[in-house]
């Protein structure tokens, strides 16, 4: 699949010396869903403000559709649409007037047929006529979202737009995402919700203090890191596995009563019924079972806190 | 976008700015007429009884230019430094700044709207002060002309203002505290004939006595100093500040981290 934006090397420090992005290199694949997860002040924010034009960056390069975004702007900042998390708005306007002048900001001809199918996909057709400073909360984001899709852009950035909203507009916005990957819209999504990224994203970017710690497929990161662990609580004290056990991935406990048993959380769950049978075999009697799966937020929070990625993936930076 | 420039962006800017100027039109021409009406009894009744002629003109036909460059100043800085600095207060800068536009697209948009308002504020107060005296101008297009540019080039430092300030004290400080008492100060309702020295040669020093003479020259055909350099200024002006907005944008001073 072609890259439809490329960074490479970018970079963003301030005159106090905070350094913001450290040499971020980053692929974002045509038509997908990229999600960027991060803690507060990862950068993530910095990132797409760099590529939307926003904030300047320090050092590197952003190509969007193989374009420079410094020196080809113009196409760069039209091919794409930004939701920045504050809910940012003209308080005074209506929803009609702001999505037409967002339209009209990015050179694009009034197309009423549009703005109506947008706004009606949006559910805001009926609150065309209404000043932005009488909706909620959860409205103005979506007015937000029909102006950063007003000029029909092919990337859209989504800072957080599920952050403060509701359960049932959380769901609506997923949907209305995925609605917008199947028309071809490629979508980069920054979030603190884990289970957003697990549920939308087909690859995740994981990014802590200005850099870039994995780039990975969202299936092939829960199938690596995503593991489940069976304990069997043992009757009897092991010191060492029977021989009939040691081709199974398993771990005697440090008190020696439990066994622990790493599997793929997606593909190895057949293999359990033949480890009792096995466990049976050997002599080995146990009286309880528990099992416990990591998440992507367990991924997440080991990648953030351990601070040494490389050492857990072999694939980091594959694609970045 | 159509060709290099995207005016559907500048259009867009411009109309926006515009329907903020009819939502509240009532207040953004009315307060000038009243200002103005109010200088008119002040000046031109109270005064103009005791001082009935300045250089062969009447003396409340003489401040007629002053009045319209005083109201002019103000609303072109107030208009254009609103217009940016509302967008960085509100956040809404971000379209902005990841829309297609480039700088001089930015400036076109808010600078000419801003104009247009001032334009039609300073006819206005012209169309006010025929209810009070009999004025007449020698000539009209040059009038017109300079009314534009001085509408532009005060309306180019204002957006220099509203991107400077970071309050809304700050974008209140400068025509407050410079602009109005440099135009009081400048030739707005006296001709700096009429100061003793050393005054007259200090007068000289303030900028907007060459904006205002410039300008008294296109109703009575004459000023306090040669339309050529009061017309010198006035370009000096433009260029000074088209150096600076130039500048903001190339550095991203106070509009891009």
């Amino acid at each position: 699949m072609n890259s439809i934006i490329s960074v490479s090397g970018l970079g963003k420090s301030y005159a106090s010396g905070h350094v913001a992005l450290h040499s971020v290199d980053l692929d974002i694949r045509e038509g997908e869903i990229f999600a960027l997860l991060g803690p507060n002040g990862a950068g993530k924010t910095t990132l797409i403000s760099i590529i939307c034009g926003i904030v300047s960056p320090s050092v590197g390069q952003v190509l969007v559709n193989g374009r420079d975004i410094i020196s080809d702007y113009r196409q760069t900042r039209t091919d794409i649409g930004l939701v920045p998390q504050e809910l940012h708005t003209d308080a005074f306007e209506t929803v009609l007037d702001t999505v037409r002048f967002s339209r009209g900001l990015f050179g694009k001809a009034r197309n009423d047929v549009y703005i109506e199918k947008l706004l009606r996909d949006l559910s805001l057709w009926d609150k065309r006529n209404a000043k932005i400073m009488e909706l909620s909360g959860g409205m103005k984001r979506r007015v937000m979202i029909a102006k950063a899709l007003s000029h029909e852009p092919r990337i859209l950035f989504l800072d957080e737009p599920t952050a403060g909203v509701d359960v049932e507009l959380r769901k609506d916005m997923w949907n209305m995402v995925r609605h917008l990957r199947d028309t071809g819209v490629t979508i980069i999504l920054t979030t603190h919700y884990i289970e957003e990224a697990e549920e939308m994203a087909d690859r995740v970017g994981v990014i802590t203090k200005g850099r870039l710690l994995l780039v990975e497929e969202n299936d092939a990161l829960m199938r690596k890191l995503g593991t489940k662990t069976l304990t069997v609580h043992l009757n009897a004290p092991l010191a060492a596995l029977p021989e009939a056990l040691r081709s199974w991935d398993l771990t005697i406990s440090e008190d020696q009563h439990d066994l622990d048993y790493r599997f793929d959380a997606r593909g190895g769950q057949g293999s359990v019924p033949a480890l009792m049978a096995a466990l049976g075999e050997a002599g080995v009697g146990y009286h309880d079972l528990s099992t416990r799966q990591s998440s992507l937020e367990d991924i997440f929070v080991g990648l953030v806190h351990s601070g040494d990625a490389a050492d857990a993936l072999t694939t980091q930076g594959a694609d970045a | 976008m159509s060709g290099r420039m995207n005016w559907r962006g500048i259009a867009a800017i411009y109309i926006f700015e515009l329907h903020r100027f009819r939502r509240t039109i009532w207040t953004s021409l009315m307060t000038p007429v009243i200002t103005t009406s109010l200088y008119f009894i002040v000046f031109g009744s109270a005064i103009g009884s005791r001082m009935t002629e300045i250089d062969g003109t009447d003396y409340g036909a003489f401040i007629v230019p002053g009045l319209i460059m005083l109201s002019m100043f103000q609303e072109s800085i107030f208009n254009a430094s609103f217009g940016i600095y509302m967008p960085k207060w509100t956040g809404t800068i971000y379209e902005l700044l990841s829309a297609p536009l480039s700088p001089l697209e930015t400036v076109i948009a808010y600078v000419g709207a801003a104009a247009s308002k001032s334009m039609m504020i300073g006819l206005v107060i012209f169309a006010t002060a025929h209810l009070f005296v009999d004025v007449s101008v020698a000539y009209p297009l040059a009038m017109l002309a300079f009314m534009a540019v001085i509408a532009i080039s005060f309306c180019m430092f204002g957006f220099i203002l509203g991107i400077w300030a970071q309050s809304f004290e700050q974008l209140q400080v400068v025509p407050m505290l410079i602009i109005m008492p440099m135009t009081f100060l400048g030739g707005a309702f006296y001709s700096i004939s009429m100061l003793p020295e050393p005054w007259r040669t200090i007068t000289l020093f303030n900028p907007v006595i060459y904006l205002i003479s410039g300008f008294r020259w296109t109703f009575f055909g004459k000023g306090d100093v040669d339309i050529g350099i009061s017309l010198t200024f006035v370009a000096a002006l433009v260029l000074l500040c088209m150096a600076v907005i130039g500048w903001m944008f190339k550095t991203g001073y106070r509009l891009k981290k």
